[in-house]
C-alpha cells in the first residue's frame, strides 16, 4: 500500500465539538448563590438555670397552630398584618429600659410608638416569643419569622436614617467592605444595641 | 461577498468553553431527597465562605418505599439520617476545617416549605447541644410584596 502524504487535518469540526462540550457545561453549571435567614441559637442552659421572670407587657406572643393559622397577643391575625403589629410593639417605648451593668438605659428616646403602660417598656426589653404546633408547616413558620425580622429591619433603617442620614442596610454594607473602621462599627452597633432583635421559640405545642 | 473567516471560531468557543469548565461546580453530594421547594422570605442574607458551611436537606424522600412518605426525611452528607445523627455530623465537619474557623461554622437548613415545624425543631435542639449555634434557613429571595 502506497502510503500517502500526511494531508493537513481538517480542523472544521473542532468548533462542532467544542460547541458540545461548551454546551454540555452550560447545561450543567448552577450559578445558585446560597442565601438564608440567619438566626443565632442561644446556648444550651445550665441544669439549674432559672429563667427570668418577665413582665407579661414585655412578651410579643405569636403562636402559630398546625393548620397554620396565627394567635397574635391572643387574637387572630393575618400574616400580613404582623409586621405592623409588631412594630406598633417594639416601638413602644412606654417605661425605662433595662439596666445592664449598671447602666441604666432609661426611657426609649427615639421611640415613636404609642407610649401606652400595657405595652412594651423598651425596644431593648420587648422580646418576641414564637410558639408554634410540631405540625405547623415550615414555610409558615419562616414566614412569620421573616415578617417579625422585617419589623426589626424597618426600625432600624428609620433611626439610621435619622441618626446617620443612610439606611441601615447601607450602613452595614460599608462596614462590611471596611471592616477596621471605627466610627462606622460604633455606628452599626450604636443602632443595633438601639432595636435588638429579641425573638425566642418557644418549645412547640404537640398533641 | 466573500465567505467569512471562522478560523478564529474555534478559540472563542474554547475561551467560553473554558469559563464554564472552571465555574462549574459539580454537586458533591447526591440527593436521596426531592429537590426541596425552598420557603421564599425577604430578610435573606448570603451565605458566605463556602467551605465553612454544612447543609442539612430536610424533605420528601425520593425513594417512598425505603423511607416512607412525608416531608420530615433529614438528610445529612449522602444518607437518610434523623435528628440524632446531627451531632455526629457537626463534629465530622468540623473536624475538616481548621479550629481557628470553627466559631464561623455555619448550619444551613434546607428544608421544604411543606415539612413540620417539628422535625426543624429537633434538628435545632441537636445542634444546640452540638454547640453549632450559628444557623441559615435556606430560603430564596423573595421580591418585597
Amino acid at each position: 500500500m502506497a502510503r500517502r502524504e500526511n494531508p493537513e487535518i481538517n480542523a472544521g469540526s473542532m468548533a462542532d465539538i467544542a460547541f458540545l462540550l461548551l454546551i454540555f457545561f452550560l447545561v450543567t453549571t448552577t450559578m445558585n448563590v446560597d442565601s438564608g435567614v440567619s438566626k443565632k441559637l442561644s446556648e444550651k442552659p445550665p441544669e439549674d438555670y432559672v429563667p427570668p421572670i418577665i413582665k407579661e407587657k414585655n412578651i410579643f406572643e405569636v403562636n402559630i397552630n398546625r393548620n397554620n393559622d396565627l394567635l397574635v397577643e391572643g387574637e387572630r391575625m393575618d400574616i400580613k398584618d404582623l409586621k405592623i403589629t409588631a412594630m406598633a410593639f417594639i416601638d413602644n417605648g412606654g417605661g425605662e429600659g433595662k439596666i445592664d451593668e449598671g447602666v441604666v438605659t432609661g426611657p426609649c428616646t427615639y421611640c415613636q410608638g404609642e407610649r401606652s403602660i400595657s405595652s412594651s417598656d423598651h425596644p431593648n426589653k420587648a422580646i418576641i416569643s414564637v410558639q408554634s404546633d410540631r405540625g405547623t408547616e415550615y414555610g409558615t413558620y419562616l414566614k412569620v419569622q421573616d415578617e417579625l425580622i422585617k419589623a426589626y429591619s424597618v426600625l432600624r433603617d428609620r433611626l439610621s436614617k435619622q441618626r446617620y442620614g443612610i439606611s441601615f442596610v447601607e450602613l452595614e454594607e460599608s462596614y462590611k467592605e471596611d471592616r477596621n473602621n471605627l466610627e462606622l462599627k460604633k455606628k452599626v452597633e450604636d443602632i443595633k444595641n438601639s432595636y435588638p432583635e429579641i425573638i425566642s421559640d418557644a418549645e412547640p405545642t404537640s398533641n | 461577498m466573500p465567505a467569512v473567516n471562522t478560523a478564529s471560531l474555534p478559540d472563542i468557543v474554547f475561551m467560553l468553553l473554558f469559563f464554564f469548565m472552571v465555574t462549574t461546580t459539580m454537586r458533591e453530594t447526591d440527593l436521596k431527597l426531592e429537590n426541596p421547594k425552598l420557603p421564599s422570605a425577604t430578610e435573606v442574607q448570603k451565605l458566605e465562605h463556602k467551605s465553612l458551611v454544612s447543609t442539612i436537606y430536610v424533605g420528601k424522600s425520593k425513594d417512598p418505599a425505603r423511607h416512607g412518605v412525608g416531608f420530615n426525611r433529614i438528610q445529612l452528607n449522602d444518607k437518610i439520617a434523623t435528628a440524632a445523627d446531627v451531632p455526629a455530623f457537626i463534629i465530622n465537619s468540623r473536624s475538616k476545617v481548621s479550629e481557628a474557623e470553627v466559631p464561623f461554622m455555619t448550619t444551613s437548613i434546607k428544608a421544604d416549605k411543606e415539612s413540620n415545624v417539628g422535625t426543624i425543631i429537633d434538628i435545632r435542639l441537636k445542634l444546640r447541644d452540638a454547640n453549632a449555634l450559628k444557623i441559615s434557613y435556606s430560603a430564596s429571595k423573595a421580591v418585597d410584596n
